[in-house]
């Protein structure tokens, strides 16, 4: 357990960047001590990620066909749910921030379930809406011969399920958090309200949409659960690159680790451009 | 003013996007499954009792939780808490330090990996076999009488994965009667694939009959003679990790009874 600490605290005192405007003041043991801990814990799987991959094996390993198709998949299917999410999400997000409705607070409770429903009931729930015999899939087959699970657009719905909240919430806050006055000075100079909130609130929200929208995709890359579940598990088709990773740690745990290191990658090359360009004051 | 509310405005955005940040971490590692009940070791010597954890094949949920009752019943005290997965996932868990007391697999593959391991505490034994069957929507709209039929294109066939012992038999049985079959998707264990079917959403799956059985009306089952090249034998061992390995004796001598095997062959499984 003493050696835990070891790497946290290598790590500590550089994640504070540039702005170290309080690192004179020591901080209190009781609290350094468990966040040093914290960081530790956090930090200790992705080390142990490191140290094990298969370093050797590995250009084979990712450049088998399998691994690029599911990488692929992943990447556009991730893409096209932060696309659905951002063009059904953000509207949603301004109705929440900008209008008063009756029971506004049960919808935007409604809209974080997502957040914290365990995927694979997110998975069940959408076979039930949208799968061949669900609620209103029933309807897509017999009118229009449109079937989603085990399709590639069920595995783009089954993200964009789990990822949509994030964007939601995240452009609601900004939209709060954003002077309405400025809107209203457009519509009291003869804008319509949908040309204030498309030449002055968009652009203004503009950094909290990407952030959203950059955490939304992070979200979609990762989705397990309800992929799984409501669209099944082909190659090429619908096996996501964390699919990939699950089967493949039963029978082949090199394979997994490289696949798994693919991931981490890009999730850090993610956060690091969110950080960067979205999260410091410039 | 201006000013300042911008900032202010930075400030929140990046506040929201930490706090969703950490939300992100959260959910993303939510979704595998894989429950453990660490085994309270309060075991005597004479008496048996505390928590026997069995690590179990999907396929044997119905009858092992039948059995679990009887155990409980037989042996007061004693409570069985079961783990039924994929056979590979359960033996991945194992060898990497799960602590169960008993696994029971659905392949000699499976078990292998745990014997490999060392992670077994005496030799597996074969204790049912179990065929494959198709199962198809109720009244089977999909005129299914043989695994053939199944590769008629515009049938939306769901298998297990080939890692998983149900996925492996079904390309035994599909190779043979060389057959080439595109599924529409490859399931994590043998219980997901049935889900697909009952839900409708499949038309047909290759699992075991034992699953059909279980199943009830809600699908409908059809067997076909190249089950009879892949016939899956289930072994059982006690594991060198577990906390109870008097209880765990116990219940392996339970499950290869007389009274265990009656059990287990009104759930449709074959005699070893």
């Amino acid at each position: 357990m003493t050696s835990l600490g070891k790497p946290g605290a290598a790590a500590g005192p550089r994640t504070g960047g540039p702005r170290r405007r309080r690192a004179s003041a020591r901080a209190p043991l009781p609290l350094l001590l468990p966040g040093v801990l914290a960081l530790a814990f956090l930090l200790l799987p992705l080390v142990a990620l490191l140290v094990r991959a298969p370093w050797r094996g590995l250009p084979t390993q990712l450049t088998s066909p399998e691994v690029w198709q599911a990488l692929q998949l992943s990447l556009i299917s991730a893409t096209a749910a932060t696309a659905v999410s951002l063009v059904l999400g953000v509207p949603l997000a301004w109705l929440l921030a900008r209008t008063d409705f009756p029971g506004r607070r049960l919808v935007r409770a409604l809209v974080t379930l997502p957040l914290v429903l365990p995927p694979v009931v997110g998975g069940v729930a959408l076979l039930l809406a949208l799968g061949r015999n669900g609620v209103v899939g029933q309807w897509l087959d017999s009118w229009f011969g449109i079937t989603l699970p085990f399709t590639t657009a069920g595995v783009v719905v089954a993200e964009a399920f789990v990822a949509m909240p994030f964007l939601v919430i995240s452009v609601e806050g900004t939209l709060r958090a954003a002077d309405p006055r400025y809107e209203e000075a457009a519509t009291t100079l003869g804008a319509s309200r949908f040309t204030a909130f498309r030449r002055v609130t968009l652009p203004l929200i503009a950094p909290g949409i990407a952030a959203g929208a950059v955490l939304a995709w992070a979200r979609a890359l990762g989705e397990f659960g309800a992929t799984i579940t409501f669209a099944g598990n082909f190659p090429g088709r619908t096996q996501t690159m964390p699919l990939a990773v699950y089967l493949a740690l039963q029978n082949d745990p090199e394979a997994a680790i490289s696949l798994s290191l693919v991931l981490l990658t890009v999730s850090i090359a993610v956060l690091a451009g969110l950080r960067d360009r979205w999260m410091t004051p410039s | 003013m201006t000013n300042r509310s911008v900032r202010r405005t930075r400030r929140t955005l990046r506040l929201a996007g930490a706090g969703t940040a950490a939300l992100l971490a959260l959910t993303a590692c939510s979704s595998s499954g894989g429950s453990s009940t660490a085994a309270s070791d309060k075991s005597s010597s004479t008496k048996l009792s505390g928590t026997l954890t069995v690590f179990a094949a999907a396929s044997l949920k119905e009858s092992f939780t039948a059995l679990g009752r009887q155990f409980e019943k037989q042996h007061p005290g004693t409570r069985v808490s079961f783990n039924f997965a994929g056979s590979d996932a359960l033996a991945a868990s194992i060898t990497s330090g799960a602590p169960a007391d008993v696994f029971a697999a659905a392949s000699p593959k499976t078990m292998a990996v745990v014997t490999n391991g060392k992670d077994a505490a005496g030799s597996p034994v074969t204790f049912v076999r179990n065929r494959l069957e198709i199962a198809t929507m109720p009244g089977n709209p999909g005129h299914v009488s043989s695994l053939k039929d199944l590769t008629r294109p515009g049938l939306k066939v769901v298998l297990c994965d080939r890692s998983v012992p149900c996925g492996a038999a079904a390309q035994k049985a599909l190779a043979a009667g060389g057959l080439k079959l595109t599924p529409v998707s490859y399931e994590q264990d043998v219980k997901a694939a049935l889900n697909k079917v009952e839900l409708r959403e499949a038309d047909a799956a290759v699992v075991y009959t034992t699953d059909v059985k279980a199943a009830g009306g809600k699908v409908e089952g059809v067997e076909f003679p190249e089950s009879a090249d892949a016939i899956n034998d289930y072994p059982i061992a006690p594991l060198k990790n577990g906390q109870n390995a008097a209880a765990a004796k116990a219940f392996i001598g339970l499950v290869r009874s007389a009274q265990g095997q009656k059990v287990l062959g009104e759930a449709g499984f074959l005699e070893p």
